[in-house]
Parts: C-alpha cells; structure tokens; sequence
C-alpha cells in the first residue's frame, strides 16, 4: 500500500489556485524532500494530507481519507506543521501527559529520556522557553510517537546550525526505518540532500519534477567547464550556467558523462542549483520575464 | 542551546516492536487541558470568595450588636441578620460563574485558532467533536461544580468564624446554625446552579462557542450583532419584542420553572419549594437543548473547517 497517494488533487483560494491537479503517490519508507518557492503550494499540499484543509480530487493516506477521518489517521501521522505552535501556556509536563492521555503511541519515557538530555526543565512553561527549545520540546514529543509517517514542514526553523544537522543525521540514523515514511519540506535544501531518497519540486501549484535521489544523481550533471571547451560544452545546451570565481558551471539534463568529462570536470550538483535551473526554465515557459510568485 | 545541544542521537533508537497502543481518553484529558489553560474559571470565584470573606471579617465586628438587639424579639429580622450574607456570598458566586462561563466560551474556539496552537493539538488523535464536547463541558459541569465548591468553603469559613464571635459574645451558636440550615443551603444551591445557570443557558454558552468557531476576529460583537439584528427587524416589522423576551428568558428565566416560590425569595432560601420534575417536564428546557445540541455539531464542524486566523 502506498503511504500518501493523490489523483488530481486541487485546492483554489479565491481565484488564487493553490494546487493544479497534482499526481503523487509516496511509497512506505521513503523520504520525500517537496521543494519549491514561497506560495508555491507546498504547504497546501501539507495540510491536505494531515486533514488540515479540505480539497478537490481524491487522496488516501494511509488508506485513509485525512479529510474525514483526520482523528484515526494522527494515531499514525505526526507533524510539525509549523514553529512554536505549542501553547505558550502549557507546562511541559502538562504536554507529556496529555500526549500520554490521548495518544495510543506515545511513549513517555522516550520523550523524557530526550527532554533529560536537553535544557528543558519539565516544570518549565513553554512562554519560557527558547525559540530553539520550543522545537526541541516538539521534536521530543514527535519523536516519542511510533508513527508511520512524519510531516515536516520547515522544521529546523529557528534552530542553530549544530542543532539542525544533529536533528537530520538523528531522523535518518535513529528514527527512520524501513516501515517509516517522512514528508519533510525546507528552503535549506543542501541539508536534506543526503537524507532524501526522493525528490519533488513543486511550482504554482503544479510538480515540476518529481524522482528518486538516484535518478536526481544519475540525471544531473555539474561540469565545471575548461575555458578552451567552454563554446563545444555550450553547444550541448546546458540547462543553466553560472559562473563563480570566473570559471563557468554548467549544468546538464540527461547527457553522456562520458563525453562531458572531456570538457572539464564533473560532478553531482546541488538539489539547489538543480532548483534554480529547473524553475527558472519553468517559470520563463510559462509566465512573461522577470514574473515569479 | 549550546551546550546541551550535542546530546540529540542515541534516543530515538527505534528498534521496532510491535506497537502497544496505550489506554487513552481523549476527553478527560481535553477537559484537563481547558482548566489547564483556563485557570480563571477556579482563580475567579476563589479571588472573588477571598474578598467577600475579608469584608465579612469586617462586618463581624458588629454582628454581636445587631444580634442582641433582634434575638428573641423578631426571628424574621433575627434571620435576615445572620443569614443575608450566607445569600449574597451565594449570589456573588452564580453572577462569577456566569461571567466565567460567558468569558470562556467566548475564546474556547478563537484563542486556540489565534495562538496557532490548534494546528499542535489538531496534531494529536483527538476528533473535533471530542474537543468542542470538552469545551462545553466546562460552562455545563465544571463551572457549576467549581461555582458551587467555592461557595460551599466561603459560607463553611463564615459558620465557623461566625460561630467563634457567637460564643466569644455568648449567643447562642445552636440558634444560629438552626437558622442557617447549612445542608438544605447547600443542596438547593447546587440545585440552582445545575437548572438555571448550567442546563437552562446552555444553548446561550453554546451559541457563544459556536461563534467563537467562526468568528475571525471581536467573536463577542459577532455574538451579539445578529440578536440585535433579529430584534431589530421584529420590532420593525412586527412591532413585537418576542425574540427579546426568548433571548432573556433563555439567560434569566428558568427560575420560574425550577422553583414555586415568590419571585424575591432568595433560590436558596429554606422555604424554597423546588420543582425539579415541572422544570424536566417544561417543553423550553428540552428545546434549548436540542437547539444547544445543533450549535455544538455546527461548532465542531467549523472547527475542522477552519485554521489559524
């Protein structure tokens, strides 16, 4: 059974379209990087499959319709759907009960080990505590949870930079497993990188690209271009170029390795300046210049 | 978040078991959650109570004075005397339970929709109805309980301060607890508060709970505007105030069903003759709390609906 599966999703606000129609189906123990700009519907997308917002199209997650039935499915979905959505008012020992009196998988001593180990005082309010903290708190709480799928939307905001690879290298090392599956989106994308086994980029609504991290690897290619080559290379019709520090980059979609490292010298490139490249070569087919939303 | 922060690793270590589910109960623990998060539902009544006693300390001064003068001679006047502040102290705590049930279903669904924190508790295997049944719970069971409780300690610390004067200035204490009837007290004030504060208004605590679902801003004027409204264009159209009169009815008129007494008798008075089985047979209750019982499915309704504001 496929873990989130969608058939023309669509969500308009207004005159505002949100999501276009999306395909998607995640299969059970993936992780899934959905990429995109600001508005571009990642977060619909989200709130879709948590049950948040109600939609057009058809959507099962876990079998479920999260519309509907968005109670029985948060026994086996967690999410942090966005920073410091935990009551300011409540006691961190107030938050570990009511998990434990509600949720049929939280393990509370788990969630406490973790708390131990941080600054976090359980007598604590979270008004109280650090921005930092409070995603501290919420990790904790999440992650004492035996879900079968996580939703992650932005969800190292706030956090220091060794907290944040700590955060990723814990979910693939400790957390992840092969019965598990994990949506997360980001705008620090090169962190995820290595974590993802799939990727998705999303745009005005639409998939721009969707594959697997083998696919992405096998698919795009960095040539960092020799300047005697630099007119051959560029006849192959790179997707993007650049240039740092006077040498010109050039990336290419489904070319012979082969033949391009004669050109110079090659390697996989960043999910980021596969973005760029993509949703610029999207956004220039499909709106007048200079128009990005 | 410095130091402790190299600590994260080693515990989500998740050798997967087959999982335990855990006994739950979602609503006890939502209802827990309300008076975690409305600790003004106990601290007022308790702040008000604390200040009534301390200006009942002051009025004792004088008790011993006024007793004398009606012991014996005018048992009306003798009860007026020592019971009247057993009555206000009781009053004082309907009018906070009505205050503190007003205030907090006005914000029940709105402060959690403002403060973004129903996308954390939307999170948790909790359904929509669970939440709103919890929530009017609260102005239903755990205001009258705590209205009561409360009133129930102030007048018991006013016996026995009242007796302590008694005995100090020798009067007698037996006359004064045999006028007071501390048990019959007690009991019709639980009594009220059930039927005209709590089952009675209900529709009223739901209608509030259910515009604090929707509303996206000044939930108490959104409240208030359309009975205004309807009001206004019966009186225009139909000369007639009939939605007034049901709209008040509803706040402060179950006394006449619940009760056969005179209409300045005090609810708790000892010659109150209450009426419970009139007031479960009058077709009004049963209606509120049809109508009540819509509102609160709308209410979990537009709970699912509708995200932060």
């Amino acid at each position: 059974m496929a873990c989130i599966e969608a058939r023309g999703l669509r969500k308009t606000f207004g005159s505002t379209v949100a999501l276009d129609g999306i395909d998607l189906r995640v299969e059970e123990g993936r992780i899934l990087g959905l990429i995109g700009p600001n508005g571009a519907g990642k977060t619909t997308a989200l709130n879709a499959i948590l049950g948040l917002t109600d939609y057009q199209g058809e959507l099962r997650v876990l079998g479920r319709n999260p519309w509907t039935e968005r109670d029985l499915l948060m026994r086996d979905v967690c999410f942090i759907a966005d920073v410091a959505v935990i009551p300011r008012w409540l006691r961190v020992s107030q938050a570990l009960e009511f998990l434990a009196g509600v949720h049929p998988r939280f393990d509370r001593a788990k969630a406490e080990a973790f708390l131990a180990k941080t600054a976090i005082s359980q007598t604590s309010k979270v008004r109280e505590l650090s921005k930092g903290m409070v995603t501290q708190l919420h990790l904790a709480l999440i992650m004492a949870i035996d879900a079968r799928l996580l939703v992650l939307d932005e969800p190292t905001i706030g956090l220091d930079i060794l907290y944040r690879k700590q955060f990723y290298d814990s979910l693939l090392n400790d957390y992840f497993d092969r019965n598990r599956t994990i949506v997360v989106t980001t705008h620090q994308v090169e962190e995820i990188q290595h974590v993802l086994t799939d990727l998705m980029f999303i745009d005005r609504g639409r998939i721009v690209l969707s594959c697997t991290m083998e696919d992405f690897e096998a698919r795009y290619l960095e040539l960092m271009v020799l300047p005697d080559h630099l007119a051959a290379a560029r006849a192959l019709k790179p997707i993007h170029e650049r240039q740092i520090f006077g040498r010109n980059i050039l990336l290419f979609d489904k070319m012979d390795r082969n033949q391009l490292a004669t050109f110079g010298e090659l390697r996989t490139p960043s999910i980021a300046d596969v973005f760029v490249a993509v949703m610029g070569n999207h956004a220039g087919a499909t709106t007048p210049q200079g128009v990005t939303r | 978040m410095s130091s402790h922060s190299s600590t994260m690793p080693e515990f989500f270590g998740s050798q997967r078991t087959e999982p335990i589910l855990s006994p739950t109960n979602p609503f006890m623990w939502s209802l827990r959650r309300e008076i975690w998060e409305y600790r003004s539902i106990y601290l007022a009544p308790a702040a008000v109570a604390a200040v009534f006693l301390l200006g009942f300390l002051v009025t004792l001064v004088h008790l011993p004075d006024k007793v004398r003068a009606v012991q014996g001679i005018d048992p009306i006047r003798y009860r007026e005397v020592v019971a009247a502040p057993y009555d206000f102290i009781a009053g004082l705590m309907m009018l906070t339970g009505i205050l503190v049930s007003v205030f907090y279903c006005v914000d029940a669904l709105y402060g959690e929709r403002r403060d973004r924190s129903i996308l954390f508790w939307k999170s948790l295997p909790v359904s929509d109805l669970t939440a709103v049944l919890a929530k009017a719970t609260v102005p239903l069971v755990v205001v009258p309980l705590v209205t009561f409780a409360t009133a129930l300690a102030a007048q018991s610390i006013m016996l026995i301060l009242t007796s302590v004067v008694f005995l100090a200035n020798g009067l007698s204490v037996g006359m004064l607890w045999q006028q007071i009837s501390f048990f019959q007290m007690s009991m019709l004030l639980l009594y009220h508060l059930f039927a005209a504060h709590a089952l009675w208004p209900f529709p009223v605590y739901c209608w509030l709970l259910l515009v604090s679902a929707w509303a996206r801003r000044a939930v108490f004027l959104w409240a208030i505007l359309p009975l205004v409204a309807i009001a206004g264009f019966e009186r225009l159209l139909f000369h007639s105030n009939s939605f007034v009169m049901m709209v008040a009815t509803r706040f402060i008129g179950a006394a006449h069903s619940t009760t056969m007494t005179g209409p300045d008798m005090f609810p708790t008075n000892p010659m109150t003759h209450i009426t419970p089985f009139r007031y479960l047979g009058s077709p009004g209750l049963w209606m509120g709390l049809f109508v009540a019982a819509a509102f609160l499915f709308a209410a979990a309704r537009l709970r699912r609906d509708r995200g932060p504001v």
